[in-house]
């Protein structure tokens, strides 16, 4: 049976839920040309309270379509989501509303949150400061760089509260050096918030540089095939030879991963 | 979670990082943030103000010679821009010219107003519900290319010669172009911010109020735009075709009384006149609103 729970609270309803996310044996099919096409198989997979988990996968692996249905914007056709709370969702796109300034887009969301008035200001120049774009409240959108934008696009989801914050390529447009420093920033606002994250990512590096633990996913349809726990010590660099090292073992994997199709 | 891993000590990269990371990004927003100034006065009346003076100028000269040289010899047929003004000139004297212009703007206003609070829900209506925009969607599309003139007959027979009868050719003529304006801005919001929306939690009334109503403006305004050049129209095309003497004089019946009277100079202070108001209302009210929308949102390309 297929559910999508927003549950989570344990059993005493005090104590915080075992789990930010827990997937269990979710299953996802298209309507496709070919008949059903199943897009996802069997994931089961948990992302522990304050946990930052990456999701590797090639083109096809279905990272994408799992994010939304831990989102809950889609429902998955097999097995059960639940998730503490509403997550908060990133996308590649910055997708800020290019209505409202900067500040005003972060109050949006704490107003849908039930934030009273009087305090979203504040509350907006508070994670504002956060991301360290201190006086961007009233930019417009189109006044941001690439890189402010995402930097705002995080403080907007920060602003849910959420217990869990899906990331999908949030960092893939743009260049190297914005990414690099997003990195550093993404990883100092996790361990500040001891925020949960489950990031989808293609690029390997960008996966180990990140993440405690790595779960790299088959394509066609998405099955996890491995996973890896990084022990390397926060703040890493891209470049450390210990997150090289251990990008190349991941590589080598999700690239026997992608011979396969060939094969067919 | 693997705990024993993550245990991350604060050496001094940590405190390094930190201060190296906020001058680095301090850095990088000041090189990526465009600048963007006003542009200088001057520059704007060279390219903006100065060329349609000029078009206007050639077009009185040809004007003025046409008539000074006597290609067109007959006053009834081509009157000399000074009679135009004269007569213009003569009816701001008898304190006529300002009754004129505020009776047909006065109507075509309070009528795009109303156009405006028929034309809004409904167009929320066929682009939000499958159902309405199924049954009527295509009827409202085809209603824009009715040259609201036709609407004048009935009007007269229905409501008779009066006010309203003027009111319901305006909307019948303005309501099509807001509805089908808001109805294309709203087909032409990005999912992505529906998405966000959804996310955020704005769905149902509040995804409609916070996300798609704001996303859909641009399009909106346009329509709004377009409405105002209907119902401009649909008035004068009303006042024409149904002067009364009760009505009062605007200036579709001041184009009327000309033609009857065999005026000419009279007949073309009508035309100018329509002509500048239905031009100046859309300087002063459509195109400023539309440039605030287009360029708040980074929709206005500069040059």
């Amino acid at each position: 049976m297929a559910t999508t729970t927003t549950l989570a609270k344990a059993a005493d309803g005090t104590e915080s839920a075992e789990y930010a996310a827990r997937i269990e044996h979710v299953s996802k099919s298209f309507a496709g040309p070919a008949g059903q096409q199943l897009v996802l198989d069997d994931i089961t997979l948990d992302v522990a309270p304050g946990e930052f988990v990456t999701l590797l996968g090639a083109s096809g692996c279905g990272k994408s379509t799992l994010l939304n249905l831990v989102a809950g914007l889609d429902r998955p056709s097999a097995g059960g989501i639940s998730t503490d709370g509403r997550p908060a969702l990133m996308f590649q796109e910055h997708a800020l509303f290019p209505w409202l300034t900067a500040g005003k887009n972060i109050e949006l969301a704490l107003r849908l949150r039930g934030v009273p008035k009087s305090e979203r200001r504040d509350k907006a120049e508070e994670l504002l400061e956060l991301v360290r774009l201190k006086g961007a409240y009233g930019k417009r959108v189109h006044e941001l760089s690439g890189g402010m934008r995402q930097r705002v696009a995080m403080a907007r989801a920060l602003a849910q509260e959420s217990k869990l914050l899906l990331m999908d390529e949030p960092f893939a447009a743009l260049d190297a050096i914005t990414r690099d420093v997003l990195h550093d920033e993404l990883t100092r606002i996790w361990r500040e918030t001891q925020v949960s994250v489950l990031f989808v990512t293609h690029n390997v590096r960008e996966a180990v540089r990140l993440a405690e633990r790595v779960v790299l996913l088959s394509s066609r349809p998405g099955r996890i095939a491995r996973e890896w726990t990084v022990g390397i010590p926060q703040p890493r660099r891209i470049e450390d030879t210990a997150v090289a090292e251990l990008s190349v073992e991941i590589t080598e994997e999700l690239r026997g991963e992608i011979r396969r199709h060939g094969q067919h | 979670m693997a705990s024993t891993d993550t245990t991350r000590p604060a050496g001094d990269r940590d405190a390094k990082d930190g201060g190296d990371l906020a001058g680095l990004e301090a850095g990088l927003d000041a090189l990526e943030s465009v600048q963007q100034g006003r542009t200088p006065w001057r520059q704007t009346f060279v390219e903006k103000i100065l060329p349609p003076t000029v078009a206007v100028l050639l077009v009185l000269a040809v004007w003025q010679a046409l008539v000074s040289f006597e290609i067109v010899d007959d006053p009834t047929k081509l009157p000399a821009p000074s009679d135009v003004w004269d007569v213009l000139h003569q009816a701001w004297l008898q304190g006529e010219l300002l009754g004129y212009i505020w009776t047909s703007v006065s109507r075509g206003l309070l009528g795009f107003c109303f156009a405006l609070v028929i034309g809004t829900p409904l167009g929320l209506l066929v682009a939000r519900v499958k159902f309405v925009r199924a049954a009527i969607g295509p009827i409202l599309s085809g209603l824009q290319s009715l040259p609201s003139v036709a609407w004048v007959p009935p009007a007269v027979i229905w409501l008779g010669l009066n006010n309203s009868m003027m009111y319901a050719v305006i909307l019948l003529g303005a309501v099509p172009s807001i509805a089908n304006g808001l109805v294309s801005g709203v087909d032409q919001v990005s999912p992505i911010f529906l998405r966000a929306g959804r996310t955020l939690g704005a769905t149902g009334l509040k995804g409609t109020w916070h996300i798609v109503l704001p996303a859909a403006l641009p399009g909106y305004v346009a329509g709004l735009k377009q409405g105002w050049a209907f119902s401009w129209r649909s008035l004068m095309a009303a006042e024409i075709i149904a002067s009364f003497p009760d009505l009062g004089v605007g200036l579709g019946q001041l184009l009327e009384n000309g033609r009857n009277a065999s005026d000419m100079a009279m007949v073309f202070e009508a035309i100018l006149l329509i002509l500048v108001v239905g031009i100046a209302i859309d300087l002063l009210i459509f195109s400023p609103l539309e440039r605030w929308v287009l360029r708040s949102r980074g929709l206005l390309v500069k040059g």
